[in-house]
């Protein structure tokens, strides 16, 4: 007969080694959390003790200038916002169009397969070459130059795969049932999205935006290649007028500066004071990203306890 | 051997008291004062209508509760010849699992060989020779009826066996370990009816060898495999006999209906 | 004949297919189509973009120059189209970034996802996910001015720029990424064999690392790869903390420059459209490309084989 391996004192004995291990692991699973949260605020800390002083209304306010104790981030945070606005504009309403038509329309084919290899191939495409595109197609090839139209577009293509991924799960999360319910009732498929599948996924997509847009603010790469790190000391022409027709595209073609060039500009430069200004555009850059994914997380936590299927 | 245990009369043996069990998903309370035993070496089956209870009752014979927050055990469940009950809270879980092992509803092979399946108990256990290893997996796979259809092929993936094959190397990976209790989830749930004639088949078998206590939603099974059998409804233990006292003759009203398929 | 057809078209005012439903329905779904396929469109524009002005400069510089050559320096005089010295520093601050990178993200997924309590992991997951969320430029900021004066008070002779530096933030800028898919990949595994191994009487490191990690293995995979893509396709930290002078070394206590930090040295500077220079990054940038898209092919196929096994 074989000789027994059921000799509760080794087992015991064992047991307590394996659990050794589970302790150890559990140890340098908390651990490899702290390095993380260390250097969070390790950054955090480092930007605010650096950057708090230089945090005023005049440094909201001003231009950058060769003075680092009166330049501010006037033309940069207004650039980051048209720039955004820009991206949105164009990212949102392509991404949610392909995002339907992947979940709803396409047919099991070949072309609908590349297109769905091709969105994951671009979300691995590394931002920079995105600005050489940018570079090559818009600002030389269509004659965009060094624009807030050609840096929102630069942006839009980067953030598209983010709309359309989520577009497609959240449209993908509503129960089949929905679809039959609204079918049953005769409505074409264009009404049975628009009327529900929409509406019923737009919380999802909305946080799939604004989490684009987080990642757009902070995008620097391909907006240096496009070859827009100037010295921009004056705002784009506004988009008001005061005669016909109000409205005006001007800014489109501006030459611009945003966040995050203007702190990679105070950065790279030797010196010190500088640098605090850098700290100063680092920490409200770092605010906004932060308030946007927050946001994003939020409504993505109401949004699960709120599921009703 | 196996005439010979039967002919001769001994005294009652359990392997397992079940004392006023009672147990808690958080306030929900799935099971209320069970009284039980298991019989030593003899098959116990339970039955009972769908959220009756009887897979949570046969999982707190190895404590998978334990695994997930907020569940709570009352009574106790003495395990002999040494007395212990397993569901005490300085009782560690894991070496109540080394003891009494488990089958699941569903096959659940492990993304490894069939070999390394069958070893794994014995690894976890820190076993590293080759030699206590082979022979171990063998008789494991023999006691489960696959040797046959699997030992030139010991490493392939466990993936590539059919259903009923998956079941049995499940079975196989509880055996090799010896234990002292099999617990049987529902084995035959998943498996279309030839697969559940050889699982069946291989339960018969172990009869005599091993403790046995399997839940399933088949009454024909119940009687055609079990010495003893508990009818549990609603958290509770309606009755626990013989088997053929409860397909023959059952004392309760209520397990009559089951049985007789008025309810249920 | 002609009652039939009259019949019919009775009918179809009420229950036949209404031709202008349907045309509006056929002109929305060509609109979503044609959106849908916008990113194949801007996927060929890449490829076409960085092939047609790499070929230019591949009529200036032989293809075999461009591999072999041990120096860049395309903005000099003594010009020399090298790529190894930007591929050198490219290897070294990615293998410095996966080296932290891959562990500790492992660690903090199946710590996450088979050990940590409910409560740590709905705070640890949101934290890891703002993490990921913050600039690159900030990173930068934060491995020039903080990280690399800390390494040079443990190594005195760490120059202001380094690779080691900058793999280092990039390494743990990585985590987020590498964590969280490696913690979805391992949740996915169904709980049923999870329980099989805890009925064994395993532990949770045993159930962790012998079959959970097995069965997640190629969502693991896929993880790692797309830390490894973006480690070399990261441009901002590298600009700022590791120098951009190309330098072939495999040392990273020294400075160099990255593919993409090279990208970025000449957009700062003011390259006339069409001249050699402003070719080469197109050439640096085809490269980088192709580095990328092998690694997620490679990772395609990893989800793909090893898809649903259990």
């Amino acid at each position: 007969m074989m000789k027994s391996i059921n000799n509760l004192e080794e087992i015991r004995k064992i047991i307590g080694k394996h659990k050794r291990w589970d302790l150890a692991f559990m140890i340098a699973g908390i651990f490899a959390l702290m390095i993380a949260v260390l250097t969070f605020m390790a950054l955090f800390a480092h930007m605010l003790f650096d950057g708090m002083p230089r945090l005023s209304w005049d440094f909201f306010t001003s231009f950058p200038s060769r003075r680092p104790e009166s330049a501010g981030i006037l033309s940069a945070w207004v650039g980051t916002t048209l720039v955004m606005f820009v991206t949105a504009v164009s990212a949102v309403p392509l991404g949610i169009g392909s995002g339907i038509y992947l979940e709803e329309y396409a047919p099991k084919n070949l072309i609908t397969e590349i297109i769905e290899i091709n969105v994951t191939n671009l979300a691995g495409v590394p931002s920079i070459i995105y600005g050489l595109l940018a570079l090559g197609l818009f600002v030389y090839q269509l004659g965009f130059g060094q624009s807030i139209l050609a840096a929102g577009l630069a942006l839009a293509l980067l953030i598209l795969p983010v709309v359309i991924v989520a577009t497609r799960e959240a449209i993908r999360s509503i129960p089949v049932t929905i679809r039959e319910g609204a079918y049953a009732l005769g409505a074409t498929k264009w009404q049975t999205v628009s009327d529900h599948l929409l509406p019923y996924s737009s919380a999802g997509i909305l946080t799939g935006i604004i989490i684009g847009l987080a990642r757009a603010i902070g995008e620097t790469a391909p907006i240096i290649t496009i070859g827009a790190l100037t010295f921009i000391a004056f705002l784009p022409p506004s988009p008001m007028k005061s005669e016909f027709p109000y409205i005006s595209f001007e800014w489109l073609m501006a030459p611009f500066t945003v966040m995050p060039i203007q702190m990679f500009n105070w950065v790279s430069r030797p010196e010190e004071a500088f640098q605090l200004n850098a700290a100063a555009a680092g920490l409200v850059l770092v605010v906004m990203t932060l308030a946007m994914n927050g946001l994003a997380i939020y409504l993505r936590y109401r949004m699960r306890k709120n599921i009703k299927w | 051997m196996q005439i010979n245990q039967e002919k001769v009369a001994k005294p009652i043996q359990y392997k397992s008291e079940v004392k006023n069990l009672s147990f808690y998903y958080g306030e929900f309370s799935a099971l209320k004062n069970i009284d039980m035993a298991l019989h030593d070496k003899k098959i116990t089956a339970l039955i009972g209508p769908s959220g009756c209870g009887k897979s949570t009752f046969l999982r707190c014979f190895n404590r998978m509760h334990d695994l997930y927050p907020g569940n709570r055990y009352e009574g106790e469940i003495i395990l002999h010849p040494d007395n212990v009950n397993i569901l005490a809270s300085n009782v560690d879980p894991i070496e109540v699992r080394m003891r009494i092992s488990m089958v699941f509803q569903k096959p659940n092979p492990f993304p490894k060989s069939i070999y390394e399946n069958v070893a794994y108990g014995l690894r976890v256990r820190g076993i590293k020779q080759r030699a206590v290893l082979d022979e171990r997996v063998e008789l494991a796979l023999r006691n489960s009826a696959l040797w046959d259809e699997v030992k030139d092929r010991q490493h392939d993936l466990a993936f590539n066996l059919s259903g009923g094959q998956q079941q049995r190397l499940c079975i196989a990976r509880a055996l090799a370990t010896d234990p002292e209790i099999l617990l049987f989830d529902e084995p035959t749930s998943a498996l279309d009816p030839i697969a559940t004639a050889s699982i069946e088949e291989l339960i018969t078998d172990l009869k005599n060898k091993v403790t046995i206590l399997i839940v399933t939603h088949n009454m024909q099974q119940a009687a055609r495999v079990s010495d003893y059998t508990a009818y549990m409804y609603l958290g509770e233990l309606i009755e626990f006999n013989v088997t053929d006292t409860i397909f023959i003759k059952p004392k309760n009203k209520q397990t009559e209906d089951y049985i007789t398929g008025r309810f249920g | 004949m002609a009652e039939e057809s009259h019949s019919k078209a009775a009918h179809a005012g009420k229950l036949g297919y209404s031709f202008r439903r349907n045309l509006h329905e056929r002109l929305i779904e060509v609109f979503l189509f044609l959106s849908a396929v916008f990113s194949v469109a801007i996927m060929l524009a890449i490829i076409v973009m960085l092939v047609k002005e790499s070929i230019i400069f591949f009529q200036h510089v032989s293809i075999w120059e461009f591999l072999t050559d041990t120096q860049w320096t395309p903005l000099f005089d003594d010009a020399h189209y090298g790529i190894l010295p930007l591929v050198s520093g490219t290897l070294v601050s990615s293998f410095i970034a996966l080296l932290v990178a891959l562990p500790l993200g492992t660690i903090i997924a199946i710590y996450l996802s088979e050990f940590a309590p409910f409560t740590i992991r709905e705070i640890a997951k949101p934290f890891l996910e703002l993490l990921g969320g913050i600039p690159t430029v900030v990173y930068g900021y934060f491995a020039l001015l903080f990280i690399t004066p800390i390494l040079q008070i443990i190594f005195p002779e760490l120059p202001g720029f380094s690779l080691l530096s900058a793999g280092l933030v990039m390494g743990i800028m990585i985590i987020p990424y590498v964590s969280s898919m490696t913690e979805d990949a391992m949740r996915a595994v169904p709980m049923n064999l999870r329980e099989g191994s805890y009925a064994m009487g395993a532990t949770r490191f045993q159930t962790a690392i012998r079959v959970v990690m097995p069965a997640a293995f190629s969502g693991i995979a896929a993880a790692y790869i797309l830390g490894i893509s973006r480690a070399v396709g990261e441009t901002m930290v590298v600009a700022i903390a590791a120098g951009m002078q190309p330098n072939l070394t495999w040392n990273p206590m020294e400075p160099a420059a990255t593919i993409t930090a090279y990208i970025v040295q000449v957009s700062l500077g003011d390259l006339p459209h069409g001249s050699i220079g402003y070719q080469t990054i197109f050439a640096a940038g085809l490269t980088l490309l192709i580095l990328t898209l092998v690694f997620n092919v490679i990772g395609h196929i990893m989800r793909k084989r090893y898809r649903e096994i259990y």
